[in-house]
């Protein structure tokens, strides 16, 4: 029994150093994954990363590991949080779906000042995140947003197209030198590490938050992503994301991208700003609907 | 200059033998005698390339003013005097402000930009080496065909400023601050005002008139610099059904030699352009002219709204600036505040008339 029980001990370290060495030894593309794919390529011999993609995941509600929640607006109940009342008719549909994170480690190192601030916003969530205004995005957030986007590549030029608000973002492949002036979607330069495309995003401006829990950043916000095929039909995106007046260190998340392969994918038209006209400016309405 | 010319020629030629829902007049139609100096650039699959960014500004309007009479042809000292005329209000509009000026009249109007922030082109057109009075090339008079009598019984029941007016326009008509939907397209952060996404794509002569064009298998993306409307154009295949509707249309593009042709419908019945509605049809065709230009024809294919097709042509210089974000919605404080002031008059109207004292006009 004994004997037994040290055999397998035995079996498990030695399985696992074998592990973690295969794992050194594979050719790293992407960091922190270990993609032995080779992407088809373009013309000029960079993998071919056009397409339609999506995220199918929650960090859009929270980028940190979550159990379901009622809302993303919440009061105190007699046994617990509530839907808040002006949220309270979507029932189930306004519930929070749970997620496991794509941060890596699981914390946001948040200085003590910024981290009251998350908490802040997201108790007031309803009257403070951009989304709810359809204000664009920013980066890494239009990303993951519930919405495709479509990234075009040639040999020339490297574009993203979001669904959501139409945002885009053309990334140069030649540095300009720094951004002349801030903007929500920033100003991005690419270049290639093997089979990554690395992209260096500067210049943002302190109006966009990564999700619906409140994280956010200031102007001095810094992403490095990388977008990796390790698949056919799967990107793997990473986003290294650092800001000196928000965060102690810097911090990572990383997450599968789909191709969306439904007959007839496409970016079709979700301009949100018509949507939310009612909410920021019914009440000057000649006549106000009634509530 | 010569190589452009040459280039000039061929694509005019190509142009001209396309099926041209209302062909162009007036066109120089000489025949390329050699094609060696300008090497197209092409695509990995072979066609034109036709990335860049373009300032497309142009002081050429639309519609030929009615001086010129039936005349596309300007003389160059025409086209020279009205480009000084313009180099001057610049430089009129550049002159510092006098620090001992009135203050705008109470109530009256205080304008908006300055010259600073408008940059609405300085060049006449030239295309085929003409210097042009007007985009529209058909019909021959330069002007938009008369609107059809069902497009205007629809026009006119219609009370509301056209969606695609400018800010001075659309504050004529009565109960026009009553909502929000009410004001034009641009003014909401919609769409830029005067069709400058289009289709079909047209100068603002007002400012962001850039654009840029990404080409890759499959696709034609043309970003329209206002309001960050990109228009993602499929290479073949069909339209989507007719219940799945676009602001910018549903663009099917096709290559016809090495003229890349875009058939847009399904559009809203929101953006109306020019008295049109849902059943707008626009072709335009992109053709490479020489290394730095791309030249721009659109038709206007649209039997319930005009009494005939119309066309028009302008180039598409090529521009090394870059184009920064056009946020709009995001800062736009001044729709909430137009309604907002508009209903604060209205209740400053209705005191005054019980006390019985004049109230304030806007």
């Amino acid at each position: 029994m004994h004997q037994g029980f040290s055999r397998v001990v035995l079996a498990l370290a030695v399985a696992s150093t074998v592990a973690v060495l295969a794992m050194v030894a594979m050719p790293v593309a992407g960091q922190g994954q270990a993609p032995a794919y080779r992407a088809p390529r373009t013309p000029d011999g960079k993998p071919n990363l056009n397409g339609i993609w999506q995220a199918n995941n929650e960090a859009n509600y929270d980028l940190q590991a979550h159990m379901a929640r009622p809302a993303m607006a919440l009061r105190a109940g007699p046994y617990g949080p509530l839907p808040a009342a002006p949220v309270l008719a979507l029932g189930a549909i306004g519930a929070v779906p749970p997620g496991p994170g794509v941060v890596e480690g699981g914390d946001i190192p948040y200085l003590p000042a910024a981290l009251a601030q998350k908490k802040k916003n997201q108790d007031n969530w309803l009257t403070s995140d951009p989304e709810i205004k359809c204000y664009l995005p920013g980066v890494p957030r239009a990303t993951y947003m519930p919405y495709p986007f479509q990234l075009f590549q040639s040999d020339k030029a490297l574009f993203i197209a979001y669904e959501y608000a139409g945002a885009v973002r053309n990334i140069y492949l030649k540095d300009p030198g720094p951004a002349p002036v801030d903007s929500w979607m920033g100003q991005s330069v690419a270049h290639w590490e093997g089979e990554s495309l690395v992209v260096d995003a500067r210049g943002f401006n302190d109006q966009s938050w990564f999700d619906r829990a409140g994280n956010f950043h200031s102007d001095a916000l810094h992403v490095v992503e990388r977008y990796t095929r390790v698949q056919p039909d799967v990107l793997n995106y990473e986003a290294t994301i650092e800001d000196p007046q928000v965060f102690s260190r810097s911090w990572k998340i990383s997450m599968p991208l789909y191709r969306r392969l439904d007959k007839g994918a496409q970016l079709m038209d979700f301009k949100c700003v018509e949507f939310v006209e009612e909410l920021m400016y019914g009440q000057y309405r000649k006549k106000p609907l009634s509530q | 200059m010569w190589a452009g010319a040459v280039a000039c020629s061929i694509v005019a030629a190509s142009l001209a033998r396309g099926p041209v829902a209302g062909q162009a007049p007036a066109r120089a139609s000489k025949a390329p005698t050699t094609a060696t100096a300008y090497t197209m650039p092409r695509t990995p699959d072979g066609h034109p390339d036709l990335q860049g960014t373009y300032d497309i500004a142009t002081i050429t309007p639309i519609e030929r003013p009615p001086q010129y009479g039936g005349r596309l042809i300007l003389t160059e000292q025409e086209a020279a005097a009205l480009e000084r005329g313009e180099s001057a209000r610049v430089a009129r509009g550049a002159q510092p402000s006098r620090g001992d000026r009135e203050a705008p009249r109470a109530g009256g109007n205080v304008g908006g930009y300055n010259n600073f922030w408008i940059d609405r082109g300085d060049r006449v057109i030239t295309v085929d080496r003409q210097r042009r009075s007007s985009l529209i090339v058909d019909p021959v008079d330069g002007r938009i065909p008369a609107l059809t009598a069902a497009a205007q019984k629809r026009n006119a029941d219609r009370r509301d400023p056209s969606p695609d007016s400018n800010e001075a326009q659309a504050g004529e008509s009565r109960g026009a601050f009553d909502n929000p939907e009410q004001r034009p397209l641009g003014e909401r952060c919609l769409l830029g005002f005067s069709s400058t996404s289009g289709p079909p794509t047209l100068p603002n002569y007002f400012y962001n008139n850039y654009k840029q064009i990404v080409q890759t298998p499959g696709y034609v993306m043309i970003l329209n610099e206002m309001v960050h409307d990109a228009r993602i154009i499929r290479i073949g295949g069909q339209h989507l059904p007719r219940d799945i509707r676009k602001w910018n249309g549903d663009s099917v593009g096709r290559w016809e030699g090495d003229t890349l042709v875009v058939d847009t419908a399904n559009f809203t019945d929101k953006t109306r352009f020019r008295g049109s509605g849902a059943q707008l049809h626009v072709i335009e065709r992109f053709a490479r002219v020489d290394a730095d230009t791309l030249l721009y024809r659109f038709t206007i294919d649209d039997p319930t709204t005009f009494t005939k097709p119309w066309t028009g042509e302008y180039p598409w210089p090529a521009t090394d600036q870059p184009i920064y974000e056009y946020a709009c919605h995001e800062g736009n404080y001044a729709l909430g505040d137009i309604l907002r002031g508009e209903r604060l008059l209205e209740k400053e109207a209705e005191e005054a008339a019980k006390t019985g004292k004049t109230g304030a006009k806007r």
